[in-house]
């Protein structure tokens, strides 16, 4: 079976966010008053292959762990979809 | 004619402070070898820098690419073994990535790349990389960075104060870093990251020469891993 993933990274609580904070500053001079909890993250999409739904959520949460987040200062969440068959 | 110990420096593609390092240790009498990313081995080098740059172009984070490099392999089994390993800038970064040093480097507070010479103070001798200096020396350093925020669980920042391992400190904190840490070192004290530049500061001509006790304490360290 084929999946469509979307991995959102994201600055755990309580880890400063510099780029967060600039945007929100930045809101009120375009006129965008009443913002606030601005975080800025990256979305990872890719396909994988895997026998099952729980197989494929298996071996993204271990690339997450392992490689496409630094745990000390980020976690994530991962989004699975069917993806439709090959021709 | 007698050589000095052999320090290997690391060279991933988008290091960009190799050079540096190689003429720095030079000047201190040092033997250098370049130890290619490719290549899971570090020789018979008796000391390993890695040095600043953008290993890999710091796709995803920096480091994170780097650290599965096969010579990062071979440098963490090197480490493991007590060899003196000292990573600069992009270099403390590669280190944090590959689980040799505790802890990560974040984008500075205020969100600007600072390239300017700050002060440090010498917080502990028992490293690696200040063996050779006394506590409370302050040292002209010069800093090129824009994720050098260092930031850490409270339960590690408590284990690196409570064990001396924070080795130097920012006397004016410029990135944001926790507790104003500008170097750390691992609990066997052989492997010390830090943002700061003590290549760039190893000659009176660059500017300041507070570098060479840094890097004469990581060729003392070398020589005695090569006795």
């Amino acid at each position: 079976m084929r999946f469509e993933v979307r991995v959102e990274v994201r600055l755990r609580e309580g880890v400063a966010d510099p780029q967060g904070q600039t945007i929100e500053r930045s809101l009120p001079h375009l006129g965008f008053a009443g913002v606030s909890g601005v975080r800025v993250g990256k979305s990872i999409r890719f396909v994988v292959e895997a026998a099952d739904e729980a197989a494929a959520r298996a071996e993204v949460e271990d690339m997450c762990a392992r490689f496409l987040t630094n745990p000390v200062i980020e976690d994530s969440e991962v989004t699975l979809t069917e993806a439709a068959p090959v021709g | 004619m007698t050589r000095g110990p052999k320090v290997g420096v690391v060279l991933f593609p988008g290091s960009n402070c190799e050079q540096d390092a190689i003429e720095a240790v030079r000047l201190l009498g040092g033997d250098t070898e370049v130890l290619w990313h490719g290549d899971a081995t570090v020789g018979g080098v008796d000391a390993v820098i890695v040095p600043g740059g953008f290993a890999h172009g710091d796709y995803l984070r920096p480091g994170a690419i780097a650290r599965f490099s096969p010579v990062m392999g071979a440098v963490g089994d090197f480490a493991r073994d007590g060899g003196p390993v000292v990573g600069i800038c992009n270099g403390f970064q590669v280190l944090t990535e590959a689980g040799l040093l505790p802890g990560a480097l974040q984008k500075n507070r205020g969100l600007k790349f600072l390239c300017t010479t700050v002060e440090l103070r010498v917080e502990s001798t028992h490293s690696a990389l200040t063996s050779a200096t006394s506590v409370g020396d302050v040292l002209r350093v010069p800093i090129n960075h824009f994720e050098g925020n260092y930031t850490c669980a409270p339960a590690t920042l408590a284990e690196l104060q409570h064990e001396d391992r924070v080795v130097l400190r920012y006397l004016d904190n410029p990135n944001g870093s926790v507790d104003d840490i500008a170097a750390i070192c691992n609990g066997g004290r052989n492997v010390v990251g830090l943002m700061p530049h003590p290549e760039r500061a190893s000659h009176e001509l660059l500017g300041s020469a507070d570098g060479v006790p840094l890097l004469r304490s990581l060729l003392d360290a070398a020589s005695q891993k090569a006795a």
